[in-house]
């Protein structure tokens, strides 16, 4: 018979023992396995990590190490910025932008919303375009594209001066401020400002004669000259029409008739006005005496 | 034997389960060594023809993935005699298969060689009902075998149809769905000690495993080492093992006999320990690097060290020439091929067409055995080797390893055993409507 307890005279036993062998098939299950080798530690890390958070006071310590943290990171001269410089603005909406930002400086670099800023600046009618950027030397880098005023639209309220898309630049007090600028008035005026250029090209021999072009019913053009003649424009094609009445006036002297309104909303049927009394005056220059009518 | 049956039937069950689950652990628990393969079954169409094995035999269907042998402790012919030594053998050779195959496996298909396995033949017949052979037929001609008295306190390890006759027509593979008026059946019939399987089947329990099949060894390794043609035509396996060593005879893909006689390689190395003086070690040192069966006059010069530990000078400085080595082997090698005869004559075994005889296991690999298995069996002796099989280890594919891989075999292509068929229903005790259905065709 074998010993009962396993001596030490005997060699070591290369069997498993039960536990161990029982182990190794527990171990060579899959789904043990799979559980222990990712179930567990996903397990470990959620609850510790779960219980460490369940308190407030960690949680706010959490929140203030990491404010720190990044204040820290925030605060430093690195990431300063200390002035603005402006670019491509006259001095006065360079100071207007200023004024309208109002950053305290120094400022760091992370608490700037840049594109927030650059709406800001384009906010202002002035400004066409604006480019943020913070340039090395920690500047603050604006480079702005100021709008192009062309023509002077008077409205009721004010005269204010438009660029060529007819959006509003800035207000003007009186109309000698720009006299280098044409005059547009009327309702829907600052729709058709390429519209109002144009003609303004083509009524170039009658330049200096212009007072101004009115901007009739939202739709088409009248051009006002001094004398308080008229030139009433149609609806489409306005520009050759025009040119119609540049020719007639360099073949006739047209306009300097006395005519109170040259009508081409009518293509087809063109129609002057005479002045009241230009039929009497013409009569008197011919010598003809008008007779008192017995009628 | 209804007991046996059921349980026979669980194991077949366990055995499809295990199939469905793809792994499955053969377990070749022999004398000298315990032997573990761990199968994987993925289906015919993965093997690749690279590998040199052809679909025959069906061993194409898996693949060993884990192999382990260990040195067999507590059993003695074949037997378990000390149940923890054997446990603790099983599991490791258990263990260290799965840690190669990194794998679980719960189900395991187990052979051994003891038990004194007895052949029994059996003859049935069956008048049919309805003229067309079916699966009841067969089932109804199997339970009609006369079971002779296997003796007390044994129980049957195989049972297996092997010849099927329908009115004058034998030699009948599968009858079924033929067209006669009597089916006899041939049954051959193996048994071997109840306590040698019962303490098998607590072993394997207390290892954590599910037993899914058992085989006699000497049966399995006729499966492995006989090749086709020598199955067909009739042919003996003799596995010689370590401490028993099996015979099994073949033919038409059958095994009709299979005995065992209990001498194998273990008793030679103990005639060498006794007869030299040297201990068990020693002498199985002795035996595998000097044995032989055939003295030749240069075996007188070649002297061998036996050596000892006991301080004596004299003692351990002798040496004997391998002569006199031989001169102790081969009267028990003799005794054993004399034993083998005896045994094949009583079964019959000159009678067979062919009458090759195949020498595997172990103690096969003694130089000079298959001159003197020739003068004792007959002329037509050969060493056999096991089949190759896909992924099996180098180290394991040595004519000692016959019977595992025999049962590897087995597992993935059991024969039909009369407990594959369905209990006839007029046996069957619980179905009473059905026999009451039966009653009423039958009268009315």
């Amino acid at each position: 018979m074998q010993p009962l307890k396993p001596g030490t005279a005997l060699r070591r036993d290369p069997a498993p023992s039960r536990a161990a062998y029982r182990m190794h098939r527990l171990w060579l299950t899959p789904l043990f396995r799979s559980m222990l080798r990712i179930g567990l530690p996903v397990f470990t890390v959620t609850f510790s990590a779960g219980l460490y958070l369940s308190d407030d006071t960690r949680r706010a310590g959490l929140a203030r190490i990491w404010e720190g943290a990044w204040t820290a990171v925030e605060e430093r001269p690195e990431f300063l910025v200390n002035l603005m410089a402006i670019d491509g603005a006259s001095p006065a909406l360079a100071e207007a932008i200023r004024s309208k930002l109002a950053l305290k400086f120094p400022l760091s670099s992370f608490d700037i919303d840049m594109e927030a800023t650059a709406a800001r600046i384009e906010e202002l009618d002035a400004v066409a375009d604006a480019d943020l950027r913070v340039r090395s030397g920690n500047v603050l880098q604006v480079t702005v594209t100021e709008r192009l005023p062309v023509v002077i639209w008077r409205t009721q309220a004010e005269l204010s001066l438009l660029d060529i898309e007819g959006r509003r630049v800035a207000r003007v007090f009186s109309r000698m401020d720009r006299p280098d600028l044409p005059l547009i008035a009327g309702e829907g005026a600052n729709a058709a400002v390429p519209e109002a250029l144009a003609l303004l090209a083509a009524a170039g021999p009658i330049q200096p004669r212009l007072r101004g072009m009115v901007r009739m019913g939202e739709r088409r053009w009248d051009i006002v000259l001094d004398r308080d003649q008229r030139i009433l424009l149609p609806e489409a094609d306005p520009v050759p029409a025009l040119e119609r009445v540049m020719a007639l006036d360099k073949a006739e002297a047209l306009l300097a008739r006395d005519v109170i309104t040259v009508d081409l909303r009518n293509k087809d049927r063109p129609v002057l006005r005479l002045a009241p009394d230009a039929m009497t005056n013409l009569r008197a220059s011919q010598g003809v005496e008008p007779g008192a009518s017995s009628l | 034997m209804t007991d046996l049956y059921q349980s026979q039937r669980a194991m077949r069950n366990m055995r499809r389960a295990a199939m469905q689950r793809g792994v499955i652990a053969v377990l070749d628990v022999g004398t000298s060594k315990i032997a573990c393969l761990i199968l994987r079954f993925d289906g015919p169409d993965r093997l690749r023809e690279a590998d040199g094995v052809g679909p025959m035999a069906g061993q194409s269907g898996f693949r060993v993935i884990g192999a382990a042998t260990t040195r067999s402790r507590g059993v003695r012919f074949g037997e378990i005699s000390v149940m923890n030594e054997t446990e603790r053998a099983i599991r490791t050779a258990v263990q260290a298969a799965q840690k190669m195959a990194n794998v679980r496996v719960d189900h395991v298909i187990v052979c051994f060689s003891g038990g004194e396995p007895r052949s029994y033949g059996l003859a049935g017949e069956w008048a049919l009902q309805d003229s067309v052979v079916t699966d009841q037929d067969i089932a109804r001609v199997l339970s009609a075998c006369d079971v002779p008295d296997i003796g007390d306190g044994r129980e049957v390890l195989h049972a297996q149809p092997v010849n099927f006759a329908l009115d004058h027509r034998s030699g009948l593979g599968d009858p079924r769905g033929q067209i006669g008026n009597r089916l006899a059946c041939d049954m051959h019939l193996l048994s071997v000690e109840a306590s040698v399987i019962r303490n098998l089947l607590y072993c394997i329990k207390r290892c954590d495993l599910e037993l899914a099949g058992i085989a006699s060894s000497a049966y399995v390794a006729g499966v492995s080492s006989l090749v086709e043609d020598e199955q067909e035509l009739g042919a003996a396996c003799i596995d010689m093992g370590g401490g028993s060593t099996g015979l099994s005879i073949f033919i038409k893909k059958h095994m009709i006999y299979a005995d065992a006689v209990r001498m194998g390689g273990d008793h030679l190395t103990s005639d060498i320990s006794k007869g030299l003086q040297v201990p068990v070690a020693v002498a199985e040192r002795i035996k595998t690097r000097h044995g032989g069966v055939h003295a030749t006059g240069m075996d007188d010069r070649e002297m061998i060290e036996t050596g000892g530990n006991s301080g004596d000078w004299e003692k351990d400085r002798r040496s004997v020439s391998r002569t006199e080595l031989i001169g102790i082997m081969r009267p028990r090698v003799e005794e054993i091929l004399e034993e083998v005869r005896g045994r094949l004559d009583a079964a019959g075994f000159d009678c067979l067409p062919s009458q090759q005889i195949v020498l595997t296991g172990g103690a096969s690999q003694i130089p000079g055995l298959d001159g003197l298995a020739a003068r004792i069996l007959g002329q037509r002796v050969r060493l056999g080797r096991p089949l190759r099989v896909q992924g099996l280890p180098q180290a394991t594919t040595g004519p000692a390893f016959a019977a595992a891989v025999g049962l590897s075999l087995f597992a993935a292509h059991p024969q039909d055993e009369w407990w594959d068929f369905d209990i006839p229903s007029e046996r069957m005790p619980t179905r009473s409507l059905k026999r009451a259905i039966r009653w009423f065709r039958d009268n009315w």
